[in-house]
């Protein structure tokens, strides 16, 4: 039996759906579009690169695959001193590059064309890895993407090379480990407009965001936010204790551990034994020890150094 | 039951999809109801469990969520679907043997995806979490079957018209695969930046306004005039519910993304829509109410109502909160708190819950011809699931005005998060209530299933009395 009763009723449907998903999809993508990307969503783009979420090149969301962002004192080319320090964002071979490269309509009127042309970004290729710098804005300008291993001459390789390690950022592997551990099921990285602006610091602008995914805004705190964490609290040490038991320096705090990021072996190359480190800590729990036990630092390669690196990176 | 999976279709039994559908829901009911009350023990006593990453918070909450959702409601709906749909149109399920490949792979397809998410491995968009592979998986062989057999249904069926509770199935199942399909282009197509956050919540909320809510409304059109014998007060009223759904729950995406830079039109547009979800809302209470006249002793005599009016009496304070709280006015003050989280409970543990159990209590228990087994299990499962809910709501709602001003008035961060702890506590034990009851329910139905007693041809087990 057809639906030959039902025929008007099928069109109106069609029509109020289809008028629904202008309203909501069709139309804000053309506001959307026309963001221009700032320079805090060029350095958000390039820090995590293609995705910190599921994404076939990093399939089991190990951190793999992903750039590191470095703090060059001397052109590693020539040698010479630079004038500035400067940050370069290492894509090392294999890595996927930045949504901009090969993305159309990723940047935005303006930065999309100057990174095109004047910052070269379409030589990037994944097989070879590149080095990208952020043009500052100057004049009228605005700020953009430049390939400095097509201006410059600068390899990936000879970068990592040239600096030492704690100039080294691993951010975008840091980023995926803030997805997979479910950081944002508690913390947001959105402070609102009405009245986080004391507490928490500025709320984002339109221009933030583009090229970065996934954004983990968050929908529900159960902790404060953290979109500028890094600039209330720097402290290394302190990001450490916290994440490996945050009742060490925060004897109210809900938050999990998060000690099994520390992986098997300590930044001395030495084993940590968990059960033992459990144990010490319980006895300081119940008073018996006056102290509680050190906290390992976490190896050069560890996840809990790369989500460290992440969270201090949020100014 | 496996067996039939590769029958003959005319050897199968009529209902067994269902069944085996009915079954699986309340199994994710449980597994889903123990996870959360696992989870809310973590947030009232974070040192239970630690040092091992699948027993983590950031873990295991998008599996609780999934498994409610994708387990319990919606296998839930399946069941109602595979059961009512035929029942209505006067006929068998159009294809049984498809309905048991769809149970088959719902389970299988669920389980793979919730072992990846406890893994960790997401998308890191909420309520879209799982990686794009398994959203390919679930619109193919989870939404798209179930579409066509409804579909397929509701087109041979052997009666003139088409009742209301079917014009939502069909739209629904329809939609869904729109809304998913749609939904997840972000990772499809490696959509980034605000455009990715956007549609990340448009899929959260046309999956709940296009999908779970339309279809508990329809299941409430069913189970009220069959178990009470009363017609169904207004057509006129459900087609308002209907057309209000269509146009106005599919639009206010944006109320989701307040405190975000997006368009300010958008934002005002969804706040506007969000008001008019009312229409829908008091259209559909108004007309389960009305259809009650003369039968409200069935409310306290009736477990398949009494289940079905609490739902609908819960989408009173529901779509109250719902169209209020996203206001600009408002939501300011209760976003991001735990006064959502309460909201969320209420839309899907409160109104959508009862009204899918009863389906579940009046579908099984017709379709093997068995009434419940027990009563008292029956009533211990109302009340624990109520009480336990109650204190769940309260708990974190209270929590919520607390964070909302914790927020505006620039409390540490900390002084919140000790003054919540109580009613942490208490969530949990409400939480806990609820698996309880669960266990309960999986134990009545089993036993309904094994040794309940047989209702004659001819006759609905709501007319039969209870042994136990
Ligand atoms: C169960 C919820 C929960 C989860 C999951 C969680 N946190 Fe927290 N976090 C909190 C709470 C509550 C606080 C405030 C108390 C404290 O300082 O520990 C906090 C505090 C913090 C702070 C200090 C903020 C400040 O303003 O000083 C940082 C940084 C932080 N968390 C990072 C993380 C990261 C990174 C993760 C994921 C690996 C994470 N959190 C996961 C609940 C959580
Ligand atoms: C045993 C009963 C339950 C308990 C203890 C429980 C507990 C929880 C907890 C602790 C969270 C995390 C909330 C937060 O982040 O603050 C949560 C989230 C959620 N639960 Fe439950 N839950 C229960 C039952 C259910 C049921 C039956 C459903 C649906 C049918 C459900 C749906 C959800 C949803 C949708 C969320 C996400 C909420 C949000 O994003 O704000 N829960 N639940």
């Amino acid at each position: 039996m057809a639906f030959r009763e039902y025929k008007v009723g099928a069109r109106m449907f069609g029509f109020s759906l289809g008028t629904s998903m202008c309203i909501t999809i069709l139309f804000p993508s053309f506001d959307m579009r026309s963001a221009v990307s700032t320079e805090v969503a060029l350095d958000k783009q390039l820090v995590a690169g293609w995705d910190a979420g599921w994404n076939l090149s990093d399939p089991l969301m190990t951190g793999a695959n992903k750039p590191v962002k470095v703090l060059l004192k001397n052109d590693p080319k020539t040698g010479q001193p630079l004038e500035q320090p400067t940050s370069a964002y290492v894509y090392p071979p294999g890595a996927w590059m930045p949504n901009a490269v090969g993305h159309p309509n990723n940047l935005g009127a303006g930065v999309e064309g100057l990174s095109v042309n004047q910052g070269r970004i379409g030589e990037a290729k994944k097989e070879g890895g590149a080095v990208f710098v952020i043009k500052a804005a100057q004049g009228g300008q605005p700020a953009y993407i430049e390939n400095a291993t097509a201006t410059k001459g600068w390899i990936p390789g000879d970068v990592l090379k040239s600096v030492p390690d704690e100039d080294v950022a691993h951010i975008g592997a840091g980023k995926t480990m803030f997805v997979r551990e479910g950081c944002w099921w508690c913390h947001t990285l959105l402070p609102e407009q009405t009245q986080d602006w004391q507490v928490f610091g500025a709320p984002p602008m339109l221009g933030d965001f583009n090229g970065e995914s996934p954004t983990a805004f968050g929908s529900d705190r159960k902790g404060p936010d953290l979109l500028h964490v890094g600039s209330r609290n720097a402290s290394k040490e302190w990001m450490m204790l916290h994440f490996f038991n945050p009742r060490l320096v925060q004897p109210h705090s809900i938050m999990p551990r998060f000690d099994y990021l520390w992986g098997s072996v300590d930044a001395n190359g030495q084993k940590i034994d968990y059960d033992k480190w459990r144990a010490e800590y319980t006895d300081y729990r119940e008073g018996k020890n006056p102290t509680p036990p050190d906290v390992p630092v976490p190896a050069k390669n560890s996840e809990a150094r790369a989500l460290i690196d992440f969270i201090l990176s949020l100014k | 039951m496996l067996k039939y999976l590769f029958a003959k279709n005319e050897d199968i039994p009529a209902g067994s999809a269902a069944i085996f559908f009915g079954f699986s829901s309340i199994v994710w009911f449980v597994i889903g109801t123990g996870l959360g009350s696992f989870n809310a023990a973590k947030l009232a006593f974070p040192d239970f469990v630690t040092g091992n990453e699948f027993f983590a918070f950031g873990h295991m909450r998008q599996v609780h969520v999934h498994a409610v959702i994708f387990g319990w409601i919606s296998m839930a709906f399946a069941m109602a679907m595979m059961y009512i749909t035929p029942a209505l149109g006067n006929t068998r399920l159009w294809s049984e043997k498809l309905g048991m490949w769809n149970c088959f792979l719902w389970n299988v397809g669920l389980s793979l995806g919730l072992t990846l998410l406890w893994a960790g491995i997401t998308s890191g968009r909420e309520y879209s979490d799982f990686p794009w592979p398994i959203d390919l998986y679930i619109a193919c062989f989870i939404a798209i079957p179930l579409a066509t057999n409804v579909w397929m249904t509701v087109l041979t069926r052997r009666t003139q018209g088409i009742y209301t509770t079917n014009w939502f199935f069909t739209a629904a199942t329809f939609m869904v695969i729109i809304v998913f399909v749609v939904g997840n282009t972000p990772e499809f197509f490696h959509l980034t930046g605000l455009t990715e956050a956007y549609m990340t919540w448009w899929f959260a909320h046309n999956v709940l306004g296009l999908w779970i809510t339309p279809v508990a409304a329809a299941i409430a059109y069913y189970t009220i005039p069959k178990v009470t014998g009363n017609p169904l007060y207004s057509h006129r009223i459900g087609h308002l519910h209907f057309w209000s759904v269509v146009v106005f729950y599919s639009t206010p995406a944006a109320h989701h993304l307040m405190s975000a830079p997006l368009p300010e039109w958008l934002k005002s547009f969804a706040s506007v829509e969000g008001v008019l979800i009312l229409v829908p809302a008091i259209a559909f209470v108004s007309n389960i109410m009305l259809t009650m006249q003369g039968k409200w002793n069935m409310f306290v005599e009736n477990l398949e109502v009494r289940f079905t009016v609490t739902g609908c009496l819960l989408a009173i304070p529901l779509n109250m909160q719902g169209g209020f709280q996203q206001t600009r006015a408002i939501n300011w003050y209760v976003h991001g708190t735990g006064w959502i989280v309460a909201h969320a409970h209420l839309a899907l543990l409160g109104f959508s819950t009862f009204l899918e159990g009863a389906a579940v209590y009046l579908g099984l228990q017709t379709l093997m011809k068995r009434k419940l087994y027990s009563l008292t299990l029956g009533n211990m499962h109302f009340w624990l699931l109520l009480i336990g809910f109650s204190i769940y709501w309260i708990s974190m709602t209270i929590a919520g005005l607390i964070q909302g001003a914790g927020k505006i008035y620039e409390v540490p961060y900390i002084d919140v998060v000790i003054a919540e702890h109580p009613y942490m506590i208490a969530r949990w034990i409400g939480g806990t209530m609820v698996f309880i009851s669960n266990v309960l329910w999986l134990y009545n139905m089993w036993m309904t299933a094994r040794e309940g007693t047989v209702v004659p041809v001819g006759r609905m087990p709501h007319e039969m009395a209870y042994e136990r």
